[in-house]
């Protein structure tokens, strides 16, 4: 098996870590990493419950192979609250009652807060919009909806 | 505090919508599933061989390919595991022994140093099928001209409430004889008949199923698994693979979502197969997303023929239902909906005389198991929508007509049962005014059609007559108390509300009370199931049972240390307080160490730990010749949803202007919780309507992928949702609460259905109703051209 040797920063960490080169992202922070708050849900991009922040962006962890991630930045659920302080999105969802099972919930809340980076003032659509890859059966997303709302800056 | 001289109290925390006390580690992904608890280098993985085909009979399994391959550190087959397995009916073993009764169905399993071994030597396997001819149709199931699926069903235990028919592929026969249907049709002004095909579908967790299982040198076995029912596993692994019930321990960390389809066993055995012929190895095995969809629980297909009369006046006269259950290869859990289909079959409405034939079918269909309703949804999906086209021929207002024929306390409903008080009057007023049922809405423009719909349902928590609940209550040195209870948190929030309950009845803050997880059947104490919409009801009950056992274990100690009685005593928020002499003492400490005798010469009382139970004594089994009996239930939770929606002419799709439910919950414990599940199983029904199919094609499932298989998305939901609920106590219940967990999805398929007709003129056949079927059906109607 080869093996690629990269250097990121996750969580404002820097990693260096070995990876098989058909490794993926989600696999490796799970298992690499032990960062086991990014959800495997579907391993094919469907369901985004792998959602982590890559350079800013939302990607679904689980279509990114390791070996791309050389350099990059990565936040993923356990980097949003910051010294024990939860961010507002996480304060506010639980607030709202936006929570149920909580496995949709890591990649739910990196998706809102890429959203709330690049649009400070979403409408419920561009929210609804900006949620749609992420699938959640339990909630019926109206109490994830009304957290991003309310967390956005007015 | 200690000046107050009344001890008559309000509730303080049962009512109140605190936040739920396992939120923060779920928004910091901390929560622990079962994916990510760490095992170690040691820990296998393991991967199911599967049949090709839909029903075949097997030749040949060589394995030896398989166990030679690098890495593989076991394979095992069905031939060491010949036990047969089941809830209500032992029809299914761990692995397919002689036949294969499904695609999907696990032939073998592989445990290997990495999945892609255990994936690998799985295709090493060889097996030599001869197929056999499949069923793939329920009511073609159940006509002797079908092949046999289970020749041996005869020989197969079953509860004494459950039916089979040996020589047939009828696994479950339930009927009512309620009245005399026939001569009722004579006094009948009006009478609709219908058949409604409601397809398969599936729970979709976004957790898919997992387990891991390890089994040490003494043969004890630890299972670790996404469960809805850590009891009930044990219960079934250790008859199946003679493991003495404490040798086996399950540990159920938290669930990724539930929705009935981790109810029960399933791929939970495959892993202790694995286990017991490796010693100290913990074996990991989980689902794929394709495996999910097909290889595990779905929810049973149903054909129902409805046929329902009423006076000129409306009044609902006579019913008769026939159902045809699509079971699939094992109906070990569906027998029981067919049950709950039968026995709740007339829906929430009084109808002096009904018949009814509830009927489970083995098909050569994947696994039909519970799932969020447990047969109601597909039963209200008929009902309800033949209830409407009755009204409508009868001529008399929707409402009107759902008040009159809604059931009330004192009928005799379907089963003999006298009903007890419930609010479902106040669920239609309130359904109707909030989407203005009355008034016929405008189409916000010319290129859509508008309409209104709405449903009522009921449903009782299907289970054995017997299912048991027991909790303890301990306090530690800080005066906090930890409550042990064997019910699992799926995300509804039986934590939090479980919490809520302790809270009030020992007198602690809600943030005071800890619950003793995760889950683990060594520590924690039995719970049957965590299913049917019981736990705020039963489990509810046995932890309030148990808050009160330390309380009045305190309050003893307290009294006598004060040389006063108990009576005259109180706990508030963490403080024994006297009424009568005004004293107070914090819980802490005197919870663990006692108190000094008044005369110093010792000490009194010690650790506290309540204990409760709970089980329901009244349920009786029903003739099953007719389905009489005094009591088939403990109780119904009764509700009503309603949509107003719109269509568009060019393309069929739904828009749902607005939305509303209504549920009688008996007491809201967590109301914000209460509508958090409303809001939740109003959206999954909603999905089921629109969306949802497993699309069955000779066996085969053919969209086995999010891509194929769509479920409701944030932009599905984006319509304002009225949620209500009403509060006529349960008897029995704790506060006199009752379950809300499944009935939000329960008549979403019949509103959907009636409010498509009302704005399309057009009554389809079944859902999904898709905007490709409703256009179809608007051009086949001359709706549109």
């Amino acid at each position: 098996m080869t093996y690629s040797r990269i250097t990121l920063t996750v969580n404002d960490l820097v990693e260096t870590v070995d990876v098989p080169q058909h490794m993926t992202l989600l696999q490796m922070l799970r298992e690499k990493l032990s960062l086991t708050g990014t959800k495997n849900g579907c391993s094919a991009g469907e369901c985004g419950a792998c959602t982590v922040l890559m350079n800013d962006e939302p990607v679904n962890s689980c279509m990114v192979l390791a070996a791309e991630c050389d350099g990059a930045t990565i936040v993923t659920v356990e980097g949003l609250a910051k010294l024990g302080k939860l961010s507002k999105l996480q304060e506010t969802i639980i607030k709202t009652g936006g929570v149920q099972c909580g496995f949709c919930t890591p990649g739910m809340l990196i998706s809102a807060t890429a959203l709330l980076k690049r649009n400070a003032n979403p409408t419920e659509t561009e929210i609804r919009e900006a949620l749609v890859g992420n699938l959640c059966r339990c909630t019926g997303y109206y109490r994830i909806v009304e957290a991003v709302k309310e967390s956005a800056a007015h | 505090m200690a000046n107050a001289k009344s001890k008559e109290k309000n509730l303080t925390v049962v009512g109140a919508s605190v936040p739920r006390n396992d939120v923060l580690e779920k928004v910091t992904g901390s929560a622990t599933y079962l994916d990510d608890i760490q095992f170690g280098n040691k820990l296998l993985y393991a991967r199911a061989a599967r049949s090709p085909h839909p029903h075949a009979l097997i030749k040949r399994i060589d394995t030896s390919k398989a166990e030679q391959y690098p890495g593989v550190k076991a394979v095992v087959t069905g031939k060491d595991f010949p036990e047969r397995i089941g809830l209500y009916l032992k029809d299914k073993t761990i692995f397919a022994t002689d036949r294969v009764r499904f695609l999907g169905e696990p032939v073998a399993a592989v445990a290997a140093i990495t999945e892609e071994i255990a994936q690998k030597a799985c295709s090493l396997i060889e097996v030599d099928y001869e197929p056999l001819e499949g069923v793939f149709d329920a009511e073609y199931g159940a006509s002797d001209k079908a092949p046999l699926i289970h020749p041996d069903l005869g020989k197969y235990d079953c509860v004494n409430f459950i039916f089979p028919k040996p020589g047939t592929n009828i696994s479950n026969h339930f009927k009512i004889r309620k009245g005399n249907v026939e001569a009722a049709w004579k006094q009948c002004a009006h009478i609709v008949e219908k058949t409604y095909k409601i397809p398969h579908i599936q729970h979709v967790p976004i957790e898919t199923h997992g387990a891991v299982a390890m089994m040490d040198q003494k043969g004890k076995v630890t299972l670790w698994a996404s469960s809805q029912s850590p009891f009930a596993q044990r219960n079934l692994v250790a008859k199946a693979l003679h493991i003495s019930h404490s040798d086996l321990r399950v540990i159920a960390p938290m669930v990724g979502g539930g929705f009935g389809s981790k109810a029960g066993l399933t791929m939970e055995a495959i892993p202790v197969a694995l286990a017991t012929k490796l010693p100290g190895y913990p074996i990991k095995f989980i689902l794929t997303r394709e495996e999910e969809f097909y290889t595990n629980f779905v929810r049973q297909g149903l054909t129902i023929h409805v046929k329902v009369g009423c006076d000129k006046d409306g009044n609902l006269l006579a019913l008769k239902n026939m159902m045809y259950w699509d079971g699939g290869a094992s109906t070990e859990y569906g027998t029981n909906i067919t049950r709950a289909g039968g026995y709740s079959s007339s829906g929430p409405y009084d109808i002096p005389n009904v018949e009814t034939d509830s009927i489970c079918v083995y098909t050569n269909h994947p696994i039909g198991g519970a799932y969020r309703g447990f047969g109601m949804s597909e039963l209200h999906t008929g009902i309800d929508q033949a209830m409407d086209e009755l009204a409508e021929k009868a001529g008399i207002d929707k409402v009107k007509f759902l008040k009159q024929n809604a059931i009330s306390e004192g009928d005799i409903v379907v089963t003999g049962m006298t009903m007890h008080a419930n609010g479902i009057q106040q669920c239609i007023d309130n359904v109707a005014k909030a989407i203005d049922f009355s008034k016929k809405g405008e189409p916000s423009s010319s290129d859509r059609l508008r309409g209104k719909g709405i449903a009522i349902m009921w449903k009782a928590p299907a289970m054995p007559p017997n299912p048991g609940s027991s909790a303890w209550v301990e306090l530690s040195e800080d005066g906090k108390a930890t409550v042990g209870l064997g019910g699992q948190e799926i995300g509804q929030g039986t934590f939090t509300v479980m919490a809520q309950i302790a809270a009030e009845a020992l007198g602690v803050k809600y943030e005071d009370v800890r619950i003793a997880g995760p889950v683990d059947t060594q520590y924690s104490p039995y719970e049957w199931q965590t299913v049917a919409s019981r736990l705020t009801w039963s489990m509810g009950n046995a932890v309030r049972a148990a808050a009160v056992d330390a309380r009045k274990q305190i309050l003893d100690v307290v009294a006598e240390a004060w040389q006063e009685t108990p009576e005259d005593l109180d706990i508030i928020d963490g403080m024994v307080i006297s009424y009568k002499s005004e004293k107070e003492t914090p819980l802490t400490d005197l919870v663990v160490y006692g108190l000094p005798k008044p005369n110093d010469e010792g000490w009194m009382g010690g650790p506290i730990i309540g204990r409760g139970s709970f089980m329901p004594k009244y349920v009786t089994n029903l003739d099953p010749e007719t389905g009489q009996g005094p009591r088939a239930v403990v109780h119904y939770t009764v509700g009503c949803e309603g949509l107003d929606i719109e269509i568009e002419k060019e393309t069929g799709r739904i828009h749902v202007v607005k939305a509303a439910a209504c549920f009688d919950v008996g007491k809201a414990i967590n109301p914000a919780l209460v509508k958090a599940q409303i809001e939740g199983g109003f959206v999954q029904g909603l999905s089921s309507a629109i969306f949802e199919e497993i699309r069955l094609r000779n066996g085969v499932m053919t969209n086995p992928s999010f891509v194929d298989y769509r479920i409701a998305t944030t932009t599905d939901a984006a319509f304002p949702l009225d949620t209500t609920y009403v509060e006529v106590p349960q008897d029995d219940g704790p506060w006199g609460a009752r379950g809300v967990g499944e009935h939000p999805m329960v008549p979403t398929i019949a509103a959907l259905g009636n409010a498509i007709y009302d704005a399309t003129g057009v009554r389809l056949e079944g859902p999904p109703y898709s905007a490709e079927k409703i256009f179809l059906a608007m051009l086949d109607n001359g709706k549109i051209n």
